[in-house]
């Protein structure tokens, strides 16, 4: 009752996962049942690799909410992604016990490497699986809480607030890559055994994780919509459309965003603990700008805006990259910078936008590159009805968008 | 090998005009190579005749010989009496030749010492060594070291002495001062006076070692810093301890202040490469508010570009900087230009897609790259007058390539400046960066100067990447280690203001390394790091934000 009530004007999400759940219960049953003769059969090796695709997927749909709905590009959620992961990987590694290489039951193997006598506080905890749940929320989600309050308190928007984002992701980076932090260094989280007593290796924890990562994917999804379809989420979109107005209603605009961004780093996180298991690896790499931006590529493939739209583009350009790597790993980066090219200058509304147009009619217009309905993130929505004719002195009285300083004269206004 | 008359030089004449000059000049001529004669003849004559004594089996000949040889004035007598003195020396049973030999495939092949001619293969029982003991080892350090003194070249003469000063004791004391009392060069002679100073320690005289500590009070030289905590730990006398210790405090004191010198010289390297890579951004996020992602990307095609010339002119890297200066502006200027034509301009006013769009497009130039060149490193030479140091004193040294690179960044930042406050371009991009429209109006063309501006920024960026072939590897990465400090310092500094970006790079660069001692370099870069996101949530528009109407937009 509840979940129509949601998904009452979300056909796009309908269908999205009533195909997720039809998929998985697809594969489980054809791994389980079948056998492995059978052309039908889905190898363990597969529903892993697709496990990992849901994972990115819950990372674009809380990308999206942060970008589609509330206009906050953020270039850092592989941080949030990364810290979940880590916060995971602390967790698996203290199952270890004395299993690893120096049979060492209190110390992690790369600790007895370098000679350190005792744990650090800051791993005390994590032998307990509810304590690295609680951790794997809440250390992504205090960061993006900190973060945001310093951030969206001193107003720091648009592209500044992307690069101070990315800024952060690339300091982590940076600092986990020491081994003196005490995560692993260069290394990082690895050799992983079992989980809650299940061995990773073992095909049914593998089914296990891949079920975890569908059923969390479809929660992400339906609390995001949930939180599009409240007030919350209708004032966060009108905080994208035009801040500044929102703050003159009377909104408390700082307080929203940091609650919704919040909430979207939370899920990032989440999505880096299922990750962790399935990969059986985490390390400071997962922390570099490139994934985050990758992840931004994936929710404007698919269409930022729409959530569902976020978990189309995710599959599909995960399994272009799969398939590319191990076809043309030459072509890969060509493949993925076109895609970012392209995308923005021809698909401004991703995938999403090509089926709602048919169904409106095209009501955009004839030109591809003709402005998207949708709101331009600037925050500026005059500017973009100017985009096909970017210097015509005639139709654009006050184009202040197509002013280079349109990010300065913003915050000048603000 | 030089011939036994090198010492001969060109007339000096040469540069006379007319007729009688030319009589002058013939006169000169004549005297000069008589004289010359005449010295080369003296000196051979000494020169064979120690040569022929070394193979005498008494020491006391040997000795005789180093005295030919260190007396002769030989161009050849110093490495033949270091060979010696290294005991490398070999001389052929048959025909006593000196020799030196090296390792083949049965026995030794050898060459000629002075002459340097290959003499075949010998078998080991051929040749025998010219032995020394301990008394010739020490008349051998003794002639080596005259004859270092005595090198034409003060360069030389210096470097010896310094190489000497751990080593000096009374016994020194004559030749030095004997030396001191005919140097003529100003540096050399100051070397001499610690070099007095140093061997003075030693003396048994309580005023000379009291005044030898005067002398080498502040003194910068390891080994006199060395010596002088043996004097301190040692010496029976409580005067001398104590004035050693105000020696060595004021010693430490120097050290210090050169030590941060030193700090103060990396940080102002460290951020003037900083400002290279990021003031081509300054122009293009900070004049014209676009996310050029692909900045670092316009980097590494000027390094690259730089790899190309050096492959095109392999005879001529002395000059290949020069030439590639003016290339890598007009490559990395062009690709922009194309990125501006085919993206970005359908992008203008929406900073976020075009993020997104230039970072696929720095993508792609990486892979480019990778397919072009392969994923390895290339190394970009460094030409001769860019490597070497220049050094202050004994321990402060600063590498003739991080100056050069300062001093380019300086050039590059001014004619920058200047470019955008006093030439028609500059008006026209400050004009349209303020007010589109009313440029428009007034018959700028907006689109050129759109184009103009990209492609004046990304060419920056080459010019850029020629100084960092300089200092860091050349691979397909160089861009992408770049791009987040580069938009760092660009908004540091506050975004549209070139002062902003020069004054924001040179104190990232100096904070980091004065941070790097205690913090390491990783730390420091972190700190760096958050101490900007800090700040930028305390200043959102930097540390010099637009004022007046450019700000209002």
């Amino acid at each position: 009752m509840f979940m129509k009530r949601l998904l009452a004007n979300d056909r796009g999400g309908r269908i999205l996962l009533s195909a997720l759940l039809l998929i998985s219960v697809a594969v489980v049953a054809s791994n389980r049942l079948l056998p492995e003769a059978s052309w039908l059969h889905v190898p363990t090796y597969t529903v892993t690799l697709l496990g990992k695709y849901l994972c990115y997927a819950l990372l674009a749909v809380s990308v999206d909410l942060a970008w589609g709905y509330l206009g906050i590009l953020s270039l850092g959620h592989g941080a949030f992604f990364a810290l979940g992961g880590y916060a995971m990987g602390m967790y698996l590694m203290r199952q270890i016990g004395d299993r690893g290489v120096y049979g060492n039951s209190e110390l992690p193997d790369f600790m007895v490497f370098l000679n350190w006598q005792e744990l650090p506080w800051f791993w005390h905890g994590f032998d307990q699986f509810w304590f690295a749940a609680l951790m794997v929320l809440l250390v992504p989600g205090v960061l993006a809480f900190a973060f945001g309050w310093l951030a969206f308190r001193s107003r720091v928007t648009g592209v500044y607030l992307s690069i101070i984002t990315q800024a952060l992701t690339y300091a982590l980076m940076l600092a986990f890559f020491r081994n003196e932090m005490g995560f692993g260094g260069n290394n990082g989280l690895t050799d992983f055994k079992d989980m809650l007593g299940f061995s990773l290796q073992a095909d049914s924890t593998r089914i296990g994780l891949f079920i975890a990562s569908a059923v969390a994917l479809a929660a992400g999804y339906l609390l995001c919509r949930s939180v599009t379809n409240s007030r919350l989420g209708r004032v966060s979109v009108a905080i994208r459309d035009s801040e500044d107005r929102v703050r003159f209603i009377g909104y408390r605009v700082e307080k929203i965003k940091l609650a919704v961004f919040t909430l979207s780093a939370v899920l990032a996180g989440l999505a880096g603990a299922l990750y962790v298991p399935q990969v059986g690896i985490i390390n400071p790499n997962e922390f570099a700008p490139l994934n985050s931006i990758e992840a931004v590529v994936w929710v404007a493939i698919g269409g930022r805006g729409t959530l569902f739209g976020a978990v189309v583009g995710a599959l599909l350009v995960n399994y272009g990259k799969s398939y590319f790597t191990a076809a043309m790993p030459e072509a890969w980066l060509f493949a993925l910078g076109a895609i970012f090219v392209l995308a923005t200058l021809f698909l401004p509304r991703g995938i999403a936008g090509l089926f709602s147009r048919r169904q409106a009619g095209d009501e955009s217009g004839s030109s591809a590159l003709s402005p998207p309905p949708a709101p331009s993130s600037d925050g500026d929505p005059q500017g973009a009805k100017h985009r096909s004719s970017p210097d015509s002195v005639t139709d654009s009285p006050a184009n202040t968008a197509t002013a280079p300083m349109s990010p300065l004269a913003q915050e000048a206004r603000s | 090998m030089a011939s036994p008359h090198a010492h001969y030089r060109t007339n000096p004449g040469c540069r006379l005009p007319t007729g009688l000059a030319k009589a002058v000049q013939a006169l000169v001529l004549l005297a000069l190579v008589l004289l010359n004669a005449n010295l080369a003849r003296a000196a051979g004559g000494d020169f064979e005749a120690g040569l022929a004594l070394l193979s005498e089996k008494s020491f006391d000949k040997k000795a005789l010989a180093i005295e030919h040889l260190a007396e002769s004035g030989h161009d050849q007598a110093l490495t033949l009496l270091q060979t010696m003195s290294a005991g490398d020396l070999y001389y052929r049973k048959s025909d006593k030749r000196i020799v030196i030999r090296q390792d083949a495939d049965k026995g030794y092949a050898i060459t000629d010492v002075v002459t340097g001619q290959a003499l075949g293969t010998v078998d080991r029982r051929d040749i025998k060594k010219v032995s020394i003991n301990n008394q010739l080892r020490a008349q051998l350090t003794q002639a080596i070291a005259e004859l270092q003194l005595g090198a034409g070249d003060p360069d030389i003469r210096k470097t010896a002495l310094e190489a000497m000063l751990s080593e000096l004791d009374t016994d020194s004391l004559p030749l030095l001062e004997k030396r001191r009392g005919i140097e003529q060069d100003a540096e050399v002679s100051a070397v001499l006076d610690v070099a007095i100073a140093v061997a003075q320690l030693e003396s048994g005289e309580r005023t000379d070692r009291l005044q030898a500590l005067k002398a080498l009070d502040g003194s910068l030289y390891p080994p006199v810093r060395n010596r002088l905590v043996a004097v301190l730990e040692s010496d029976p006398d409580a005067g001398v301890r104590k004035a050693a210790a105000k020696a060595l405090a004021t010693i430490e004191s120097r050290a210090k202040l050169f030590g941060n010198l030193e700090t103060l010289f990396f940080g102002i390297s460290l951020g003037s490469v900083l400002i290279l890579a990021a003031i081509g951004l300054a122009i293009t996020f900070g004049v014209m508010g676009v996310i050029n992602m692909a900045h670092g990307e316009l980097i590494m095609i000027g390094a690259y570009t730089t790899y190309v010339i050096q492959l095109l002119m392999p005879n001529a890297i002395e000059y290949s900087l020069l030439v590639a200066i003016p290339a890598a502006f007009v490559v990395s200027g062009l690709v922009g230009i194309a990125i501006e034509r085919g993206v970005i301009r359908f992008l203008y006013g929406r900073p976020l897609e075009t993020l997104l769009a230039t970072f696929g497009l720095s993508l792609i130039l990486q892979q480019a790259v990778r397919s072009i060149f392969s994923p390895l490193n290339r190394s970009v030479e460094t030409p001769a007058w860019m490597s070497g140091t220049w050094e202050v004193n004994a321990i402060f040294s600063l590498t003739l390539n991080r100056l050069y690179i300062i001093g380019f960044c300086l050039i590059v930042f001014f004619l920058l400046h200047l470019i955008l406050k006093r030439t028609r371009l500059g008006l026209e991009v400050r004009a349209v960066s303020q007010n589109r429209q009313m440029a428009r109006a007034m018959g700028v063309r907006t689109q050129w100067v759109d184009a103009l501006t990209f492609g004046l920024g990304s060419g920056i960026a080459g010019v850029a990447g020629v100084a960092l072939s300089q200092l860091t590897n050349v691979g397909p990465n160089l861009g992408q280690a770049y791009i987040i400090d580069s938009f760092m310092v660009v908004v540091f500094g506050g975004v549209g203001n070139l002062w902003g970006t020069l004054v924001a790079g040179l104190s990232l660069g100096v904070a980091n390394k004065v941070m790097e001692p205690w913090a390491g370099a990783v730390l420091a870069k972190i700190l760096v790091l958050v101490f900007i996101i800090l700040f930028i949530q305390k200043r959102p528009r930097g540390l010099f934000p637009q004022k007046g109407r450019a700000a209002e937009g």
